[in-house]
């Protein structure tokens, strides 16, 4: 097996047994990236320089006998959203094209804790508002697997990177699905843990009461490995939160699986539906109790409560964006409103001023009744509808994406076509709790991924569900 | 549904400028979103409660004593403003001369 392929168990096994060093394992990766990244574009930033730095010092780790920590010399790749010390953060967008972040995020503080060794920052839509990497300023990145096609957004260069073994994990992060769909895209487990659950200090906010990070992987267990380092609650965060579950002995003949009806419905490639039923019968097969099960509100309601909450808060997060404090300014105004405004015009792409124009829009006075709080009343629905499902079930399973991955340019040119990409994922959302996509197979050599929602900090039950279809 | 003046009035609001020709094209765009969000008006909200956050925590306090950063991190955030002065960052004026 190609070494840019094992698992983060494999290769520290290979590091402390001494089959290889770090440096090599490292430059490995380096090497592949330089062929490859041109192509794919899944990193806007490669830091090459450093990762050999804390390559070198792992081996001097090694070679003193010292202990290796879990993901000690394991290369791994960041989103451009999230904030790495002295590294350019661009966030896909020209308004940061030149910033350079002053501090670490709290999840890269833990990974360099752990001595994780960082290639560098993936390409991403532009404020991680978009469900194909095409809306990034810098250009879009190829998946892999089809490099006509997208990648899947907005965490597209992370799940790009993890898919093409240009990086064994990456962090990526999930408003409405942006681990999920990529992750499904790329043929790689994608996991949004319950909000709250990592800290995010250091992510450039878009919807505050949505965002998480999350690792994407090539396997479950690498999955559990990252996010067990990066869970918990961080003083530096105030929204996060952690609630240690009993571990209680998973068995798949007391697995209890809702299959929602409204999920499998019209918008669904046919040929998804079926493959995601040939697993659902699997599982069943195994032993698994499946129930058909109720969210009446959690698809095309969820997704227009979705797409008034997001720009919403976004709208508001991205005030700071003014040309005064960092990033593009444009000097060349007559006063300091024009300074505001023209940097902003020329700062932030399309997609981005369209949701921007929304959420002003959703909570400006007038129509603050009509749209914000309807949509925040719906909101407590979606969160009813999965209470009610979860009194009778463990998990519940629905494909990731309604659609397999299409083509680059195919949906640009209509906001909403491109919206509806993300219909099976943004209740999880907005009701919180975590999910897993996992590979289940290919249509056409194309990959396709199920998604298993879990209740809020049961992230370890969603994994060992997600081990069982990684197995059948 | 949206017109191009009000297409106006959010993008003052937002400080966002804007070309007539980007004007016109929000105003379509946005009508054909909020379209699709007018489904949420299918729904009896009338004794619902609204949710700002998924779950029912408790706000989170802190004792109210200033943190001071590092000297390090102080300058890397003045030097990323575009307009600086010794320690300060630098705007346009914003109250007019009287002649």
């Amino acid at each position: 097996m190609e070494i840019q392929n094992l698992t983060i168990k494999a290769i520290h096994q290979g590091l402390r047994n001494k089959d290889f060093s770090a440096t090599e394992l490292v430059e490995s990766f380096l090497k592949r990236i330089e062929e490859e990244n041109k192509e794919i574009f899944a990193y806007i930033f490669v830091d090459q320089e450093g990762a050999l730095q804390q390559a070198k010092e792992i081996d001097q780790l090694i070679a003193q006998g010292r202990e290796l920590p879990v993901l000690g010399g394991i290369p791994f790749a960041v989103k451009d959203n999230i904030l790495v010390k002295d590294l350019p953060c661009t966030a896909g967008s020209k308004i940061l094209e030149n910033y350079i972040a002053p501090y670490d995020a709290t999840v890269i503080k833990k990974l360099k804790n752990q001595k994780a060794v960082l290639l560098g920052k993936t390409n991403l839509d532009e404020f991680a508002m978009g469900s194909s990497t095409e809306y990034s300023a810098f250009g879009p990145t190829r998946n892999p697997l089809d490099k006509e096609r997208v990648p899947g957004g907005s965490s597209g260069g992370s799940a790009a990177a993890v898919s093409a073994g240009l990086a064994v994990f990456a962090l990526g992060s999930d408003t409405g699905g942006s681990i999920r769909q990529p992750a499904s895209f790329c043929g790689v487990v994608g996991l949004k843990p319950t909000y709250g659950a990592v800290s995010r200090f250091g992510l450039i906010a878009m919807a505050s009461s949505l965002d998480q990070i999350g690792p994407i992987t090539r396997t479950i267990q690498d999955a559990r490995t990252v996010f067990n380092i990066i869970k918990g609650k961080d003083p530096l965060d105030s929204t996060s939160f952690w609630i240690e579950k009993s571990d209680s002995k998973f068995n798949i003949k007391e697995l209890r699986a809702g299959i929602p009806k409204e999920f499998f419905v019209k918008g669904i490639d046919p040929r998804i539906e079926k493959l995601t039923t040939e697993s659902i019968k699997r599982l069943e097969n195994e032993g698994a109790k499946i129930q058909e099960i109720s969210l009446p509100h959690c698809t095309d309601y969820a997704l227009a409560t979705y797409h008034i909450i997001m720009p919403s808060e976004a709208s508001s997060n991205l005030a700071r964006y003014d040309g005064i404090k960092y990033g593009l300014s444009v000097q060349e105004s007559n006063d300091l409103k024009e300074v505001y405004s023209r940097s902003r015009q020329q700062g932030f792409g399309q997609e981005v001023r369209r949701r921007i124009m929304l959420g002003t829009f959703a909570l400006s006075a007038g129509y603050y009744d009509a749209y914000y709080l309807r949509a925040q009343k719906v909101r407590t629905l979606i969160r009813e509808d999965f209470r009610k499902a979860f009194e009778k079930v463990d998990v519940i399973l629905t494909p990731t994406s309604p659609t397999l991955p299409f083509k680059i340019g195919e949906k640009t040119k209509d906001p909403l076509s491109m919206y509806l990409s993300d219909i099976f994922m943004t209740a999880v959302n907005l009701a919180g709790i975590p999910a897993l996509s996992v590979p289940s197979g290919k249509v056409e050599n194309l990959p396709v991924g199920i998604q298993i929602i879990g209740k809020p900090f049961e992230e370890e039950m969603i994994l060992k569900v997600g081990e069982v279809v990684e197995k059948l | 549904m949206i017109t191009k003046k009000e297409v106006q009035h959010i993008a003052k609001l937002a400080r966002l400028n804007m070309t007539p020709r980007e004007e016109e094209r929000f105003a379509k765009e946005l009508s054909s979103i909020l379209k699709y969000i007018e489904k949420l008006k299918e729904i009896d909200t009338s004794k619902v409660e609204p949710t700002s956050h998924p779950f029912e925590i408790k706000n989170v306090m802190r004792k109210d004593i200033p943190r001071c950063s590092d000297i390090e991190t102080v300058q890397k955030l003045l030097k990323a403003a575009p307009l600086r002065e010794k320690t300060y960052i630098k705007v346009k004026a914003i109250l007019k001369h009287s002649e």
